[in-house]
């Protein structure tokens, strides 16, 4: 039957669990030094990563994730049927770029920092629907090409809003199977975008929290589950304020996320490390889970994790113009089989 | 928002914002520009002292100590210090002609990997180039009201 995987408004139910094979994140070094450094398979002391430019290094970034993640495995570039993948850069450059260097059919996102769980929903549903067998999945963001292309040159000596977030300098991959066990996508939400007005580019966790508020509360009323059902929820990179905001409304719509509820973006980063509300960045959720969750997963210190990456699709263009910032959030969940 | 099915209005949400918005440290920051804006200006005033004490008038050093004053923020922004030290002093280093070198030289340093032309030439502007637009007009229209107030006093 038409739309039979399709349960409730936005959630797309896959008909088997489908395994995350392997996973690789590649960090830089402030991120290493976070209390999730050891999670990170690889950690880059130089934000150039022996390149020319930032972005150069980014792109870089990305392809020693997809080798490291292939390599877990023993699997090659062969073996994969299709790449979903994305950043912040105009025109996705960093994905792009580096997808010119794979011989692996290629799909580019942007969905901002809600890239990652976007192109693991999109995996999903590429291997659900048997269009393939192994599909890699990577996103991307580093401080300095995202702070030259979003904000100020790095080095003008500006004071930064308590809001302001940090931009993760980070790849993270994931090779998702066909079938399987292990920590495997039971389903998707799929978000829609959401604007609540707010226009200040400094506080992006206040303008993405109501989008990571709407998708998870549709998690819930398509699925039925309540907050219990995971051991872990985590979004993006809200930050302390969008986290914040996040769990107030939530709690007011009737879900107690005070027990189980974390962000990407908060742990990432100790407050003592300069960061003010906390990492940012499609990285961000991308090497967070591609680090610390998978493994926690694989070693049974969770079970089922909701992970709702969390974009604000705003542009420097659209910010001079005065516009709000129009927010979306994607939930996967992500479950022990 | 266009979507009918709104959950919670935009009004409403602002003030959800407001609340819980971290206040920036207002007392500690308008302290440490006063602390670092003044260590600045004094260190500005010691240099025109030590120009003057070369025998030049106020007038002669002031081209000088400018241009010094320049090159030490230029220099700073080149070792990359001058970021940190506008971490802490916010207004207190961007105000001082310091602050103005190093938004010239940051966007020149960020963008000399888009060329020469492309990059240094056209980026060098991008955050002072507002600055200097309007003092500019800001000085032509000042200038055209003391040439008036002059043939008003030459008429009288």
């Amino acid at each position: 039957m038409t739309g039979s995987k399709k349960l409730g408004k936005q959630t797309y139910v896959f008909s088997r669990p489908l395994p995350i094979l392997s996973t690789a994140s590649v960090v830089g070094r402030k991120e290493g030094e976070g209390p999730l450094g050891e999670y990170f398979d690889e950690v880059i002391t130089d934000p150039l990563f022996g390149e020319k430019s930032w972005e150069k290094a980014e792109s870089k970034m990305v392809r020693e994730a997809v080798d490291i993640a292939l390599g877990k495995i023993n699997a090659s570039y062969g073996d994969l049927d299709f790449m979903f993948g994305g950043d912040l850069l105009n025109q996705l450059i960093a994905s792009n770029f580096a997808a010119r260097d794979l011989p692996v059919p290629f799909y580019g996102l942007f969905g901002a920092c809600s890239t990652f769980t976007a192109a693991l929903s999109l995996a999903g549903i590429a291997l659900d629907g048997d269009f393939a067998d192994k599909v890699l999945v990577t996103s991307s963001s580093h401080y300095q090409t995202a702070e030259r292309q979003f904000r100020f040159p790095t080095e003008l000596g500006v004071q930064r809003k308590p809001t302001a977030q940090w931009t993760v300098t980070g790849a993270g991959a994931a090779i998702i199977g066909s079938s399987g066990s292990g920590a495997c996508l039971t389903c998707a939400t799929v978000g829609r975008v959401v604007d609540m007005g707010i226009t200040d580019a400094n506080d992006m966790g206040s303008a993405m929290a109501p989008a990571a508020t709407e998708t998870i509360k549709q998690h819930f009323e398509d699925t039925g589950r309540t907050p219990d059902y995971y051991d872990v929820i985590a979004t993006g990179d809200l930050g302390c304020l969008g986290k914040a905001l996040a769990e107030e409304m939530l709690s007011e719509l009737g879900y107690d996320m005070s027990k189980n509820y974390t962000d990407c973006g908060v742990i990432i980063f100790t407050p003592d490390q300069d960061v003010h509300a906390g990492g940012s960045g499609c990285g961000c959720s991308a090497t967070v889970f591609a680090g610390y969750f998978y493994s926690s997963l694989l070693n049974g210190d969770y079970h089922k994790l909701l992970l709702v990456s969390t974009g604000a699709l705003l542009s420097p263009t659209s910010t001079q113009q005065g516009e709000s910032i129009p927010c979306i959030a994607h939930a996967v969940a992500i479950e022990k089989v | 928002m266009a979507t009918k099915e709104k959950t919670i209005d935009q009004e409403q949400y602002k003030w959800r914002v407001q609340r819980k918005k971290p206040k920036p440290a207002v007392l500690r920051n308008t302290i440490m520009a006063f602390l670092v804006g003044g260590l600045i200006c004094t260190l500005g005033q010691g240099v025109l002292v030590f120009f003057q004490s070369l025998g030049m008038s106020m007038k002669e050093a002031a081209g000088p100590t400018a241009s010094v004053m320049v090159f030490l923020g230029a220099f700073l922004t080149g070792l990359g210090v001058y970021d940190d030290i506008g971490k802490v002093a916010g207004a207190g280093s961007v105000v001082p002609i310091t602050g103005f070198a190093n938004s010239m030289v940051s966007p020149a340093m960020e963008f000399k990997r888009e060329g020469f032309v492309t990059g240094v030439g056209a980026r060098m502007f991008q955050v002072a180039g507002p600055v200097l637009v309007y003092s500019t007009v800001t000085s032509i229209v000042i200038g055209i009201v003391y040439w008036l107030t002059r043939l008003w006093e030459a008429r009288l």
